[in-house]
């Protein structure tokens, strides 16, 4: 009997960048938040590198300010999969006055991401960062490369890219340079969701709906948590919500939504009126709020 | 779900934004927060009618300019298919980015203002989409509503670009023209009522109508090694695997191939695909081939049907479209990056610059930015490569500029 193995574009299309990496770069590493978008590039790499383990670290920017769902995902997949993950904290770039925690209603941990982020890569010397990333969920992504060259500085120098043309990929780099990676570039937030429910990939819990205590501000779902600023007179209720999107817990809202399975959520986000990143409060503080932290190193 | 990848092109203010921002309007692809920002831009900037182009344009710079600098990736869906757009900008580098866009593009839409008919820019972008075999050509006629749709001025259009096309050399290119108001969204997936002569589809009708297997090249198996996966874990212990992607025509467990350089043969063992086997693996598929024997492959190698050898070369003629700054001069050295394989090269000769028109400009001893030019190169290793118009993967190649390791340059062997 002949089997002939039906694929899928974009998966071929991640594993191919996911290969090259490994093939051009010394000391790469995978950027992991714990979110589906991290998690699809996990299991993408499992099959890029198939039977052999996954050749690289896994690296998660922990602000601290952390569903404890994914937490648990996070130690549990690393676990099950024997990888090794490192964890960087930004609680100790705040403790040794790197970083400055923000304050007032509005503060996030998220933007200091970058501080940490970047003497991560200069203390392992990783040469690329995977990171799930994807084109379709803001503007300012939609002009990134597969391979994105970053400064000395982690700055994006995005009037001056490389060209990339057709699938080939160009990742020498001079010394302290660093290239950030995006396999799943052309994927979009439907596409992420069909593939975790074609490959029956495990997600963290929040991602479903649930009973949660919540309070609204800006026509936005909080999470009520030590570590979210509330006013006094800002009320909180329960209600079932789920994330879309998960970020630190600071930056992330809701959404009200009964989608209990990934079937649902698919349904859910085919009829949504609004884009994923409606719901993180990070990109609500200009309208080029990515654009600048970009510029600035973020991923 | 079938993807579906289109390039656009067109020159300032040919309104190349506000389409796809339309497409993206009319398949309800624009969310309420995204229409929300569209609607206080475009009431901020004067307007009383929505700006599409804001959906498109991503930097800070292009949104205060109204223009687009560097290629966007758009994404947009029907029940049929998935888009992706790579919005490629009309004036700044445009040969450079309209390249970037069209590669990865398996179809492509060119504008014309009706207004201003075939212009100098519209040659350019033609010759790019026949230079990369771009097979599927929409020429979109924008602005109709300007030339009071006008059936006269869209066949006047016509036959203007049907002179440009009896100079191409690539006739399976398939040319659909459509009139159409990106503005008022006429043709673009609802059909114009101002505008019964013309009988045809809409854009979108004509994009839901393409198949992938329209695109798929027909040509031979190429299989360039990415990297090497060696387990060795008790269960795979002497297990050696050959990851890449297959490129030009599938590959089957029993053929036999030959490994380039070294053009030693074996015959493929099994071809994996994560934990299952298959007997086939088609064109694009990214997989692990093992072979019979136990030979030494290594990244930057080829596979190939024993039968089915391309040919050594040490000296490339190459069509090079340069991207870089600094010129492409006679004796500079570059790497050329072919597939997997990178390979020291050294310009021989530019011999001739090509304008547009499909004509060609002798005397001339370099490419600057956005020069499109015939180039000879000599290479410090022979390469197995075939020539871009039988083999599109095996057929290119980039430089890349050893000290600033820039890609400077994309090439198309003849």
């Amino acid at each position: 009997m002949s089997s002939i193995l039906n694929q899928n574009t974009l998966e071929s299309e991640a594993i191919y960048i996911f290969r090259e990496v490994v093939a051009q770069f010394e000391n790469p590493v995978l950027l992991f938040s714990g979110g589906k978008d991290s998690i699809t590039l996990v299991r993408l790499a499992q099959k890029a590198f198939y039977p052999a383990k996954i050749p690289f670290p896994l690296m998660h920017i922990d602000t601290g300010h952390n569903f404890p769902e994914t937490i648990e995902f996070r130690d549990r997949l690393v676990e099950e999969l024997g990888l090794n993950l490192i964890v960087r904290k930004v609680q100790d770039d705040i403790d040794s006055g790197v970083s400055i925690e923000e304050k007032g209603r509005y503060s996030s941990r998220n933007s200091l991401q970058t501080n940490t982020l970047l003497s991560a890569i200069e203390e392992y010397k990783f040469d690329a960062c995977i990171g799930g990333a994807r084109r379709d969920e803001e503007k300012a992504r939609a002009k990134e490369r597969i391979f994105s060259v970053r400064n000395d500085f982690g700055e994006w120098d995005e009037k001056n890219q490389r060209p990339e043309v057709f699938d080939m990929l160009n990742g020498r780099i001079d010394m302290g340079q660093n290239v950030r990676v995006f396999p799943i570039s052309n994927w979009t937030e439907l596409d992420v969701w069909s593939y975790i429910d074609a490959e029956k990939i495990e997600i963290p819990s929040i991602y479903f709906a649930h009973e949660r205590e919540i309070f609204e501000r800006d026509g936005l779902i909080w999470t009520a948590s030590e570590h979210v600023y509330k006013d006094d007179h800002e009320i909180t209720e329960m209600k079932t919500v789920r994330f879309r999107t998960v970020g630190d817990i600071t930056c992330t809202a809701a959404v009200e939504s009964g989608a209990d399975t990934v079937e649902k959520i698919i349904k859910e986000i085919r009829e949504s009126a609004i884009s994923e990143r409606g719901a993180r409060i990070d990109d609500k503080r200009s309208e080029a709020a990515m654009e600048t932290r970009k510029q600035q190193g973020y991923f | 779900m079938e993807v579906l990848k289109i390039a656009t092109a067109g020159s300032v203010d040919d309104g190349k934004s506000t389409l796809i921002g339309r497409l993206l309007y009319d398949t309800k692809s624009l969310t309420s927060d995204k229409l929300e920002a569209i609607d206080r831009v475009s009431k901020k900037n004067g307007l009383d009618y929505l700006d599409f182009s804001l959906a498109t344009d991503g930097l800070v710079a292009e949104r205060e300019q109204g223009i687009t600098i560097d290629v966007a990736h758009i994404y947009f869906s029907t029940p049929k298919k998935s888009y992706i757009i790579a919005d490629t900008p009309g004036h700044i580098e445009y040969t450079r980015n309209m390249v970037t866009g069209a590669s990865t593009s398996q179809a492509s839409i060119i504008l014309i203002d009706a207004r201003k008919g075939v212009i100098e820019q519209t040659y350019r972008h033609f010759f790019i989409n026949n230079l990369l075999r771009v097979k599927e050509v929409i020429v979109a006629i924008n602005k109709m509503d300007l030339v009071n749709y006008s059936e006269d001025v869209f066949n006047n259009i016509i036959t203007e670009f049907d002179e440009l096309r009896s100079k191409s050399d690539f006739q399976d290119q398939k040319l659909t023209f459509i009139p159409v108001s990106a503005l008022w969204g006429e043709n673009i997936a609802e059909k114009s009522t101002a505008m019964s002569w013309y009988q045809g589809q809409t854009i979108l009708e004509h994009l839901e109508d393409l198949k992938a297997e329209d695109f798929t090249e027909e040509s031979q198996a190429r299989f360039s090694v990415q990297t090497v996966i060696r387990p060795k874990t008790e269960e795979f212990h002497d297990y050696r695997g050959y990851a890449g992607k297959i490129n030009g025509n599938s590959l089957r467990v029993g053929d036999d191939v030959t490994v380039l350089p070294s053009l030693t043969t074996s015959k493929i063992k099994d071809i994996h695909f994560f934990e299952e086997t298959f007997d086939e693996a088609p064109a694009g598929s990214s997989v692990t081939i093992s072979l019979a024997d136990d030979i030494n492959v290594a990244r930057g190698d080829m596979l190939v049907k024993t039968k089915e050898v391309p040919v050594e070369t040490k000296v490339v003629d190459a069509m090079v479209c340069w991207m870089d700054n600094r010129p492409l001069v006679p004796s500079q050295k570059y790497v050329l990056q072919h597939n997997t394989n990178g390979v020291l090269a050294k310009i021989d000769k530019v011999e001739s610059h090509v304008d547009s028109n499909f004509g060609a400009e002798e005397n001339v001893t370099s490419l600057s930015l956005n020069d499109i030019g015939s180039v000879k190169i000599k290479l410090s290793k022979p390469i197995y490569a075939d020539s871009y118009n039988t083999n599109r993967t095996n057929g290119r190649f980039i430089l890349v500029d050893t000290q600033t390791n820039t890609t400077a340059g994309v090439g198309f062997i003849k």
